[in-house]
């Protein structure tokens, strides 16, 4: 018993670390976060899979052992006990009860006992009678269901484990120990994965994912193991005809479908399955799991940051593609790593006026240096409303653990990034920058009386140079290029200057770009100052974005796929009887209390004498008062000289 | 010796129902508004839910006729609803509009008047428990029936106002936190109500509205700070028969452990048996051995519930995930949970433990249990949906 609750808790121990304590990522992340020495430690512990650790499936099953040990030991007594009236319970034994009482009636032996017989039966008490020298003996019995409780719940225990036994991948690890199966751990098509990562058709009991693009059909799952997968063959194939997100008005997914057709030899069957609505096919059951991108066909324009005229390519290319570019003679890979259709997230913008919004189509892709380093990167197709103005967001990040740092790069009236970029290949156009600072410098001097300092013929140079350092290094490599040249009593007077004289700069040049566009500088709107404003916070973050290009999302084919989880599962049909008997027998426990009376019927000299008792296995406190009103109402029945 | 008496005493130890007149007219109610909505809606719900609505029938007949109180509960309370419904008029902006909609019954409303009165409630319970009111402890438990009437209305409101957005946002409101705190509420006032009138004492009332007044406290904090009391459209995940029922039996289970805790803590603060002619707070809260009896009770009740819930929540995990068990943190505190009651059982119905140590472990699984219905959305992630914080 000790030992029971000893397993009890112990399990429940283990089942804490396992849900403190992430289960199945990849090791690496368990690396960093523990160090080399934690790490060793507990892979050794098993903690990283610790529902399938040896040490845990050996608590389980000594759970098992004992319960059925306690089982086997019981049974026996307790079925006895259910034929055991106790008819030879003695006058002394119910006295020393705590529930008992004895009166003396006027009634006839036999009638007493006929009445308390009648009576013992209407409340819903089995009667035994024996007789004995004038004294009658009247057991009764009540609520044998109490018993069948205590061996429901602990069979139940025993046979939902061996039905979950059945369904673990214990078999799986057998194997693996024995070195007959191994998991695959590269990116292969199927045809060439070597027999020792494919299971056999006939597997009984597994549990298998596969992801499969509208349109497309498979004959295999896939199943995670350590680090790698293992196939799954299946006897049939699955055709994913369509697959479709259905949206509530707001925006929130409101159904995952599949249409599916299954082929297996001659004949076909066809369904659709959601969420909470699986197929179940010959003793295979196929979830809707999860969905994914299928191959979409995009279309996209690498605008160039750097160039000083714009300059865009067209490409196109597929998820999961990647191509290899040529960017001032660095070479590097651009992979597209994901795409998505809709992007809906809270709203956390007071200005709008609704609790979700979407963010429309977005590309994930990484760009990848000769080195293996890569910069991960999420654009999205249209631009974004932001405290009443629109930008154009790029995320990037190093790591995958990083949230992604955000490029607004402010969109023009046509919702392009034209305008941005345009202002971009002016500023990268040295030449023609020089140009235009050399013509407003009488406006430059005329606004600013500190820059006297600074000889007349030099300040479209020294413009010039802090546009460079600042479209290379943002406002930092701006302060520390002073810090760098000047002694610290200049840098406060010139730090000032200088950030003005840059902003002037840049206010020319932007002004001399609208003129171009046919708007006059006496004109600028207050949009047209804002947006200047907004392309200046984005240049100052350009020298960290760390792509030559911006990637422009043009136009796409979305082409989805369904996630699909595939089982067999034969435990399941042990483990849902375990259930039945395991609610069945925790109600009887709880609320069928197996009770016993007893009345000793005595007769001498004439007159009757009548001792009861009773005994509740359980909720004894209840059973003194019932017990009371028994009695009370047996003295009534039977009532006195 | 009346022949009258005995078939009183018959009665009492037999454990029958006898119905009386009143209980027939309960049954017709039920028949005829089960019935209506039968042949109105049939068309709306799958046989899953066929079978719910019906044993929810047999469920309500049953408790009506055994607790006349329930039974007076639910007629309030359905009426009230129906007044909503008719005040509506299938228009969800007149809960702006309409007097008697904007004050109290639009389930905001409603939700705000439960709040208040479970907490005045509690302070009548402990003002009976400290000066012996039998008024003030009167006042109490008709505070906390009228609380309950008011929580399930907004309940019953909500899950009407959810069908007045639109027919395919309507739920049954126990689909996120902020809703099953209000379930929360109300189960566990009247599992606490039964064992009031069973135990014939109002001297615990103030311990067990104290938890009640904690999940107001919570309720109003998630409503004001966060605005959780906007409904919300289902995830695919949710929208699932298994919902109606999973939901509600995991709440009888964590009702009755968190009253089974207050039980405890009532036993500690009791300490030790005191002589009769004492008159202090003390004196007031029932017998050591009545409140020990009581926790095992709530206990069992509530492990009993809690064993269906797991279970349905394991073939809800089966329909849905693809497995009867996947070890998702949820679900394994779940676990956690039943084996900690099922070792407190077992300390209790074969060592025969019991006493301050018991009322200290009932204690500690208030903490477990509440980790498993908060922690494990605030802290861990897994596969459960509903309810982040
Ligand atoms: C995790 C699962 C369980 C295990 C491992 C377990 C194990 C045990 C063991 C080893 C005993 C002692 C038997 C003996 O000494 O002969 C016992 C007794 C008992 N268990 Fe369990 N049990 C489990 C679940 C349950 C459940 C769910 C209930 C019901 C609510 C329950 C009710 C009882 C009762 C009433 C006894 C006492 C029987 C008696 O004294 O005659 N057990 N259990």
């Amino acid at each position: 018993m000790n030992l029971a609750i000893t397993l009890l808790v112990a399990i429940a121990f283990a089942s804490v670390i396992g849900t403190v304590l992430k289960q199945n990522e990849p090791y690496q992340n368990y690396l960093v976060k523990f160090g080399p020495f934690w790490h060793g430690v507990f892979e050794q512990l098993g903690l990283y899979d610790i529902y399938s650790s040896g040490w845990f499936i050996l608590t389980l099953a000594f759970l098992i052992t004992s319960t059925s040990f306690c089982l086997y030991r019981n049974t026996p007594r307790v079925l006895a006990s259910l034929k055991q009236y106790q008819e030879n319970m003695q006058e002394g034994q119910l006295l020393n009860l705590a529930n008992h009482s004895r009166h003396r009636t006027r009634l006839p032996h036999a009638e007493a006992v006929n009445k308390l017989t009648a009576y013992f039966n209407q409340i819903g008490f089995r009667t035994r009678i024996k007789r004995q020298d004038g004294k009658t003996t009247l057991a009764a019995m009540k609520g044998a269901g109490n018993r069948f409780g205590y061996l429901f719940t602990h069979s139940a225990i025993v046979i939902i484990c061996i039905g979950g036994f059945l369904d673990s991948n214990a078999p799986l690890k057998i194997r693996a120990l024995q070195g007959t199966l191994q998991a695959e751990t590269r990116e292969i098509p199927l045809s060439q994965i070597p027999d020792e990562s494919k299971l056999s058709v006939d597997n009984r009991s597994f549990r298998a994912s596969v992801s499969i693009p509208e349109g497309r059909a498979v004959k295999a799952a896939f199943i995670n193991s350590g680090a790698g997968y293992l196939v799954q063959p299946l006897p049939f194939s699955i055709l994913v005809k369509d697959f479709r997100i259905e949206h509530y008005p707001s925006g929130q997914p409101k159904s995952f479908e599949s249409d599916l057709v299954i082929h297996e030899n001659n004949n076909s069957v066809e369904k659709t399955i959601a969420v909470n609505h699986p197929l179940s096919y010959r003793g295979y059951t196929i979830y809707q799991a999860s969905f994914g991108d299928g191959g979409s066909k995009l279309e996209f324009r690498l605008h160039d940051l750097f160039s000083p005229a714009p300059h865009a390519r067209e490409h196109s290319a597929t998820v999961n593609q990647s191509l290899t570019l040529q960017y001032d003679n660095n070479p590097h890979r651009l992979e597209i790593a994901e795409f998505r259709k809709f992007n809906i997230f809270a709203n956390d913008d007071p200005t709008l006026n609704k609790k979700f919004r979407d963010f429309g189509p977005s590309v994930a892709f990484k760009i990848r240096q000769p080195d293996g380093s890569a910069k991960e990167y999420l654009n999205y197709m249209y631009p974004i409303t932001l405290e009443g103005r629109e930008f154009l967001l790029s995320g990037v990040r190093s790591a995958v653990a990083e949230e992604f740092k955000y490029l607004h790069i402010p969109a023009d009236d046509d919702g392009s990034a034209t305008r941005f970029l345009r202002f971009l290949a002016l500023l990268n156009d040295a030449e023609k920058l020089a140009r235009i600072y050399a013509d407003n410098r009488e406006a430059l001097l005329a606004d600013n009386a500190s820059v006297e300092k600074i000889p007349e013929r030099e300040i479209s140079a020294v413009i010039l140079r802090l546009t460079r350092l600042f479209l290379d290094g943002g406002f930092p490599s701006l302060q520390q290029h002073l810090d760098q040249e000047l002694d610290a009593a200049t840098i406060q007077s010139l730090s000032n200057t200088s950030m003005k004289i840059l902003r002037f700069g840049l206010q020319q040049a932007y002004m001399a770009m609208m003129e171009n566009e046919g708007i006059n500088a006496g004109s600028l709107s207050e949009r047209d100052i804002q947006f200047l404003n907004d392309a200046i916070v984005a240049l100052s973050a350009l020298h960290e974005y760390g792509s030559p290009y911006y990637l422009q999302l043009t136009d796409f084919e979305h082409v989805e796929a369904t996630g699909l989880q595939i089982t067999r599962s034969p435990g399941t049909k042990w483990v849902y009887f375990g259930f039945s008997l395991l609610i069945a027998g925790v109600f009887l426990l709880f609320y069928v209390p197996h009770q016993r009376l007893w009345a000793i019927i005595n007769s001498r000299d004439a007159r009757t004498d009548i001792l009861i008792g009773g005994v509740r296995t359980r909720h004894a406190r209840d059973f003194n008062r019932y017990f009371a009103q028994i009695s009370r109402t047996i003295k009534q029945l039977t009532p006195g000289e | 010796m009346t022949t009258e008496t005995i078939a009183n005493n018959l009665k009492l130890t037999d454990n029958r129902l006898r119905l009386r007149l009143v209980d027939y007219l309960w049954f017709a109610l039920i028949l005829f508004g089960f019935g209506w909505a039968y042949f109105n809606y049939r068309q709306y719900m799958d046989n899953y839910e066929f079978i719910i609505f019906g044993c929810l029938a047999l469920a309500l007949s049953y408790a009506g006729v055994a607790w006349a109180e329930l039974r007076r509960l639910f007629l309030i309370v359905t009426t009230l609803a129906l007044l909503s419904v008719y005040l509506y008029e299938a228009n969800l902006a007149h809960a702006e509009e309409r007097f008697l909609l904007q004050y109290f019954l639009a389930s905001q409303s409603a939700i705000m008047w439960m709040s208040f009165l479970f907490v005045l409630a509690a302070l009548a319970y402990f003002y009976a428990l400290f000066t012996g009111s039998a008024f003030s402890g009167s006042a109490g438990a008709g505070l906390t029936w009228s609380a309950t009437g008011a929580g399930l209305t907004g309940m019953l409101v909500r899950w009407h106002e959810s069908y007045l957005i639109s027919p395919e946002v309507g739920h049954i409101p126990v689909s996120n936190l902020y809703e099953v705190f209000i379930l929360f509420c109300v189960i566990t006032a009247i599992i606490y109500l039964h064992y009031e009138k069973r135990y014939q004492t109002k001297a615990l009332g103030g311990f067990v509205l104290l938890i009640v007044s904690a999940a107001v406290g919570f309720l109003l904090w998630y409503t004001f700070d966060r605005g959780a009391h906007e409904i919300q459209p289902l995830v695919p995940a949710l929208q699932s028969y298994w919902m109606k029922i999973h939901v509600p039996a995991n709440f009888i289970g964590y009702g009755c452990f968190s009253i089974a805790a207050m039980l405890g803590l009532a036993y500690l603060i009791k300490g030790d048996e005191i002589k009769p002619d004492n008159n202090s707070a003390l004196a007031r809260l029932p017998a050591l051995a009545d409140i020990d009896d009581m926790m095992y009770k709530a206990i069992s009740l509530g492990f009993a519930f809690f064993t269906v819930a797991t279970i349905l929540g394991s073939l809800w995990a089966a329909e849905a995930w693809g497995g009867y068990w996947s070890w998702d943190p949820k679900e394994t505190w779940a676990l956690i949970v039943w084996l900690n009651y099922a070792a407190w059982l077992h300390m209790r119905m074969s060592k025969g433990w019991r006493g301050a140590a018991m009322a200290v472990w009932a204690i500690a699984g208030l903490f477990v249990t509440l980790f498993a219905f908060l922690g494990v959305n605030m802290f861990l992630s897994g596969l459960h949906s509903y309810g982040e914080l």
